[in-house]
């Protein structure tokens, strides 16, 4: 006789009724920054990375992408976590990779998106933005396009990204402003190269109708590699910074320069590192890490394929679970009391500056930034055991040679990664 | 592409008057009070306190301004203040007037 499972009864134990929340401190003042420190029931600013494969082989590439993981999502499971973003009113999602349009099922994805209430910012090296593809995306309410290059000119840009990687940058902006595409973004990493191209960036960006946004170079994935080479001088941080004050209205910077408010007046936006608290990113195989600039164990809250528990140990599926239930998440989200940079009299501008370019350079993360700008950071940097830097722990770079091969700085670590595995695609094939 | 009628900054909004949220705009309530993203203009706005998201969302349902802020609780003494941050809203568009 087989008995059929008793079903418990709900109100035996009273304490079962009691909702389980989050205990959340008020915080001291109730300005949004205060708020955000403490997280939020969803992020504001997620980053969902399609794919490790591309088809360059940037030198500071913040994911280390080359080669597809075979067991990165599925067009289904892609679908579910936009259902997931559609329920959790995650507006919008700024699409990246590895190369996204690398993907067959991307623009399946983008208008599955789109039909979800989710709209898409995607990045691009342009390569497959095609007239045709331009005059699509311009007749598509909801997507927003960015396209990367990294130096005015291609002998700057095509060092670090790639021969012939500036002209299709132009290229794709040509064919989206001739479709009729407006605002757009021009996207630049700052590096030693191109402070001093500030203007010329902004001129091309207004060539074409589309909006300049500078971001940080971040020591992560690759970038780590060529951080020493390429991140900004200190007199060069001077020189980015006044030209954000002087023209920061007008150019986007996805709050990455809070660092430099240390100088004085704060940079527009937030002024916060939203790690965990207002932003995320997932990537190809569905891992959730507390931000784009931290692809690693150490920061990793979980994966969307297996949700997370909540407090009482229930399980909470998908994106959602990790989002609300991590440890990781519910470290970040307390507020910062200790630490050397408490002590500074430009804590409250910089806040310590980003968790991310503090554990790649091996330094602590209640601690001054590397670019720390009143120069906190470079006792603890010189006295950094550089041997046992924290590195990577997923790498999808290329093994062989890329046909867009960077031009200028070849990192001879390219010699220390790990040999082609079985499972290696080519995301050219059929470019 | 403008969600709403853009208004001068001396638009101010009268109890009597009936307004909502405009079509391209969503709410998301979040513990510090709310986020408002207009997917036409691809804006992020913030209610700072749960009353205001209240005063918000009541908007489209009440018979006006004034049935939104009492079903709130919104006392007179504050009542300024939150006809301030309606105006707010409605000259970016947020909110939109409608036949009472």
């Amino acid at each position: 006789m087989t008995l059929a499972p008793e079903r418990p009864d709900a109100l035996a134990d009273p304490a079962a009724l009691e909702p389980v929340l989050p205990v959340r401190p008020v915080p001291a003042r109730n300005r949004l920054v205060d708020q955000f420190e403490l997280g939020l029931d969803a992020p504001i600013c997620l980053t969902w990375e399609l794919t490790y494969a591309c088809n360059l082989s940037c030198v500071h590439c913040l994911s280390s992408s080359g080669r597809r993981d075979p067991d990165e999502l599925s067009t289904e499971e892609c679908k579910a976590l936009i259902d997931t973003f559609e329920r959790m009113q995650i507006f919008y999602v700024n699409i990246g990779g590895g190369e996204p349009t690398v993907r067959s099922d991307f623009w399946e994805l983008l208008d599955y998106a789109v039909e979800h209430h989710v709209g898409v910012k995607f990045s691009t090296n342009g390569f497959r933005i095609t007239p045709e593809r331009a005059a699509k995306l311009a007749a598509t309410d909801y997507v927003d396009v960015q396209i990367s290059m990294d130096g005015a000119t291609a002998e700057v840009n095509d060092a670090v990204r790639g021969a012939g990687t500036y002209d299709a940058a132009l290229r794709a902006m040509a064919n989206m402003q001739a479709a009729g595409m407006t605002d757009f973004k021009l996207s630049v990493v700052c590096t030693r190269h191109n402070i001093g191209q500030l203007d010329e960036f902004k001129a091309i960006a207004d060539t074409y109708g589309a909006q300049l946004r500078l971001t940080r170079l971040r020591p992560s994935g690759r970038g780590a590699d060529v951080w020493d080479e390429l991140h900004p001088l200190p007199e060069q941080q001077r020189e980015l910074y006044d030209w954000l004050v002087a023209n920061g209205d007008r150019v986007l910077t996805g709050d990455s320069f809070f660092h430099l408010a240390a100088y004085g007046d704060a940079l527009p936006g937030l002024n916060l590192c939203g790690a965990g608290r207002v932003v995320c990113l997932v990537d190809p195989v569905g891992d959730v890490y507390a931000c784009p600039f931290a692809i690693h164990d150490r920061f990793k809250a979980g994966n969307v394929r297996r949700g997370h528990a909540d407090a009482r140990g229930t399980q909470v599926d998908g994106f959602q679970g990790v989002w609300q239930h991590s440890e990781l998440f519910a470290d970040l989200r307390n507020p910062q009391t200790g630490g050397a940079c408490t002590q500074c009299s430009a804590y409250d501008a910089c806040r310590g500056g980003c968790m991310a370019a503090k554990f790649f350079t091996g330094l602590p993360l209640d601690g001054p930034d590397p670019e720390c700008v009143k120069g906190n950071s470079t006792e603890a940097l010189a006295a950094v055991d550089r041997s046992v830097l924290p590195g990577q722990s997923q790498d999808h770079s290329h093994t062989g040679t890329v046909r867009n091969a960077p031009t200028g700085v070849v990192p001879l670590t390219l010699m220390r990664r790990k040999p082609a595995s079985a499972c290696d695609e080519s995301p050219v094939a059929g470019m | 592409m403008t969600a709403g009628t853009q208004l001068g900054r001396d638009r101010r909004i009268g109890e009597a008057e009936a307004w909502s949220l405009s079509d391209s705009v969503a709410l998301r309530p979040e513990p510090f009070g709310a986020l408002l993203y207009d997917f036409h203009t691809r804006q992020l706005s913030f209610l700072k306190t749960p009353t205001l998201v209240a005063v918000v969302r009541g908007l489209a349902g009440a018979g006006s301004v004034g049935d939104a802020l009492d079903a709130a609780a919104v006392v007179p003494a504050e009542r300024p203040a939150y006809l301030s941050a309606l105006a707010t809203l409605a000259r970016t568009g947020i909110i939109k007037e409608r036949a009472a």
